[in-house]
């Protein structure tokens, strides 16, 4: 059945990727956000201290005598020094023209109004540098004057710092992304699990069970559930309903039979004319042929229903067909046949009581039909190393030339079958019951030559 | 033998009486299950005949109540319904054995005295007639103390010329009673089994003699 069921790909899988999916943005998110913070972070805190720096020299800016004097404290740049090795430049200017420092430090391209500080981040001598700009407004001769003092310094400390932190930003977001995944797999189990489950739980059903569904399931999963549960309804009914029909058409048609038969039977006793007599029993017969017939074509409909889902339990097939041998014991009587039953202890098969009482029933039937008034069939039943056997053996004269194909056909009856009522049906469903049950069904010339014999052999389990 | 057929079908139950009353047998005859629970309450019968299917109820329903009450009478079941599916609850609920319909009475009669003799039949359905003592039920035959096991158409031969002694059978009329329809039997087979007969009966003071252009009569020599 499932080998002709397309998949659209798997909820799990599905479920799984999209997780993954998330997680892996998610990581990525974190791994970004945590960089972009971490490298304001780190600016700030430079530009803090080249800030600090700038001021330390700007509160060294003194004015005596109308002469701008500016002692650089020590501190003032060696403090950027115990931020890093980076190189660190300065400049002051007052009214355009450079007092002390770098020349050539370029000059930010905002206006810094006196008090206030700007940063920029600049190129000098093919570095990439950060500079803080301060100004402040001083008088001299009674002039206003605004001193601009500049501090940069290179930024490859900061870049090392920065490169340090992506690695731990990376290595952040790789650590979540793992766990997501690992949660990821384990919740699209775990949301699996329920639909696993309810198929386990209909795997595991023998073929009759058609009770419905009733395990709790997932408020997601309840249409379909109640769905089954409708089709497992449909099913039940429209299953008794054949199994019922079966029993009932049987029922038909042998009542009214049965009473034909029994009276024309009384009304043979009771008359003398031969033609009367002649056609009385051409009456029986033909009653009893269409009994037959009507029984085994019910019994091969009721075998091919129970043959598509094997009703299985454990099964000696020794006291199986002892009990069988003993119910024909009276028919057997009738002809003086001597039935016997040889078996010795068997180990239990796995199989369908019911039907394999059926085919070896008319394996029997057959066997007594066939065969001549005072004869004997003998019945066995042994293990031959991983089957057991069942083997009838009969001195009917045997089925000549024709093969087991041949004579387990439908309708197909054997060459000395003519003058004896039968259908033609029995060796078919033996044959079908024994091959359902991963068996075999042979008929070959009985050892002393004077009949058939009729090998099942049923595997054991 | 005491019979209760219990069968709703009046033209089947009519046949099945007067074979059976044929065979020297008592039957009564019960329609439905209320009938029937009467009857067996009543009379000890040897054996109970019992259709499933009747119009007061299951007769799965009166063997089940019949069992119940240790009634040890057998009971055969005759059912119209599928063998596959039924035959084996019928056993389970204690029937002793069941044959489906519609049936030969000749295995109607052979399952009935299978029944009989696995429950042990007692020693007044003996039958005697001059010097021999017959037992249907073990199908033996004592001739001046001596004992004979008689084959089933030697036993059924010598049952039907006991039951009518000094009547005359046409070799016809043995044939039915004797042999199943389905088969081809010749008359000349009857007079096989006469003749084993006559074998078994030397001494006994009862013979099978032929009456010529009629039959066979049994009768005291």
């Amino acid at each position: 059945m499932s080998d002709a069921l397309q998949t659209s790909g798997s909820l799990r899988r599905r479920l799984t990727l999209q997780l993954v999916g998330s997680a892996a943005f998610l990581a990525m998110l974190l791994f970004f956000v945590v960089l972009a913070f971490a490298r304001d972070v780190a600016q700030q805190t430079h530009d803090s201290i080249l800030l600090a720096s700038a001021t330390s020299i700007m509160d060294s800016v003194s004015v005596q005598a109308d002469e701008v004097t500016v002692d650089i404290p020590y501190a003032a740049l060696s403090m950027l020094g115990n931020v890093s090795d980076d190189r660190v430049f300065y400049r002051i200017a007052m009214r355009g023209q450079v007092l002390t420092g770098y020349q050539d430090l370029p000059s930010t391209s905002q206006s810094v109004r006196s008090g206030h500080s700007a940063f920029d981040t600049l190129v000098y001598k093919g570095d990439s540098i950060r500079m803080v700009t301060s100004s402040r407004r001083l008088s001299l001769n009674g002039a206003p004057a605004d001193i601009i003092i500049s501090v940069a310094q290179t930024r490859e400390g900061q870049a090392t710092q920065l490169a340090q932190l992506a690695r731990s930003a990376l290595q952040l977001g790789l650590g979540f992304f793992l766990v997501a995944t690992v949660l990821a797999f384990w919740t699209a189990q775990s949301s699996i699990r329920p639909l696993k489950q309810l198929t386990e739980a209909m795997s595991r059903r023998g073929p009759k069970d058609l009770r419905p569904v009733r395990r709790p399931v997932p408020s997601e999963m309840v249409p379909l559930v109640q769905s089954l549960n409708q089709f497992i309804a449909r099913l039940r009914v429209s299953l008794s309903r054949s199994e019922d029909f079966i029993a009932e058409a049987a029922h038909r048609v042998r009542t009214p039979l049965a009473t034909v038969r029994a009276q024309a039977e009384i009304t043979l006793l009771r008359v003398d004319k031969p033609e009367n007599r002649a056609s009385l029993r051409e009456m029986i017969r033909a009653i009893d042929e269409s009994s037959r017939a009507a029984g085994q074509l019910l019994d091969h409909a009721m075998v091919t229903f129970r043959t598509d889902s094997l009703e299985r339990e454990a099964i000696d097939l020794g006291d199986l067909t002892r009990e069988l041998v003993d119910r024909l014991h009276p028919i057997a009587e009738l002809k003086d046949i001597a039935l016997t039953f040889d078996g010795s202890p068997l180990p239990e098969i796995s199989g369908d009581q019911i039907l394999i009482q059926n085919a070896v029933r008319n394996i029997l039937d057959n066997a007594i039909k066939y065969s001549p008034y005072e004869s004997a069939i003998q019945v066995s039943t042994r293990q031959v190393s991983h089957t057991v056997l069942i083997q009838v053996e009969d001195e009917a004269g045997g089925f000549a030339d024709m093969d087991t194909d041949a004579l387990t056909q439908r309708f197909i009856r054997g060459k000395n079958a003519a003058g004896t009522i039968g259908s033609g049906l029995g060796l078919t469903i033996a044959r079908e019951v024994v091959e359902a049950h991963g068996g075999a069904l042979i008929i070959e010339t009985s050892g002393s030559g004077a009949g058939a014999c009729v090998s099942l052999s049923f595997p054991l389990a | 033998m005491r019979f209760l057929l219990v069968e709703d079908n009046i033209s089947l139950a009519t046949a099945v009486l007067d074979r059976l009353r044929m065979d020297g047998h008592v039957v009564d005859h019960a329609a439905n299950i209320a009938a029937a629970e009467d009857y067996s309450a009543t009379t000890d019968y040897d054996l109970i005949l019992l259709d499933i299917m009747l119009p007061d109820g299951d007769g799965r329903a009166f063997l089940r109540s019949h069992r119940s009450r240790l009634i040890e009478t057998p009971v055969i079941v005759l059912t119209a319904r599928s063998e596959v599916s039924d035959r084996v609850g019928m056993l389970d609920l204690g029937a002793d054995d069941y044959i489906t319909k519609p049936f030969d009475f000749s295995e109607l009669e052979a399952r009935c005295r299978a029944v009989l003799r696995r429950h042990g039949g007692d020693s007044s359905n003996q039958k005697r007639f001059g010097n021999l003592v017959f037992d249907p039920m073990a199908g033996t035959l004592s001739v001046a103390g001596k004992t004979i096991t008689l084959r089933n158409k030697e036993l059924r031969l010598l049952e039907i010329f006991l039951n009518a002694p000094d009547r005359i059978f046409s070799k016809p009329k043995l044939v039915d009673r004797l042999f199943s329809y389905d088969e081809d039997v010749s008359e000349n087979a009857i007079e096989v089994y006469v003749g084993r007969l006559r074998k078994h009966l030397n001494g006994s003071g009862v013979e099978i003699t032929t009456v010529r252009g009629m039959g066979y009569r049994m009768s005291l020599t």
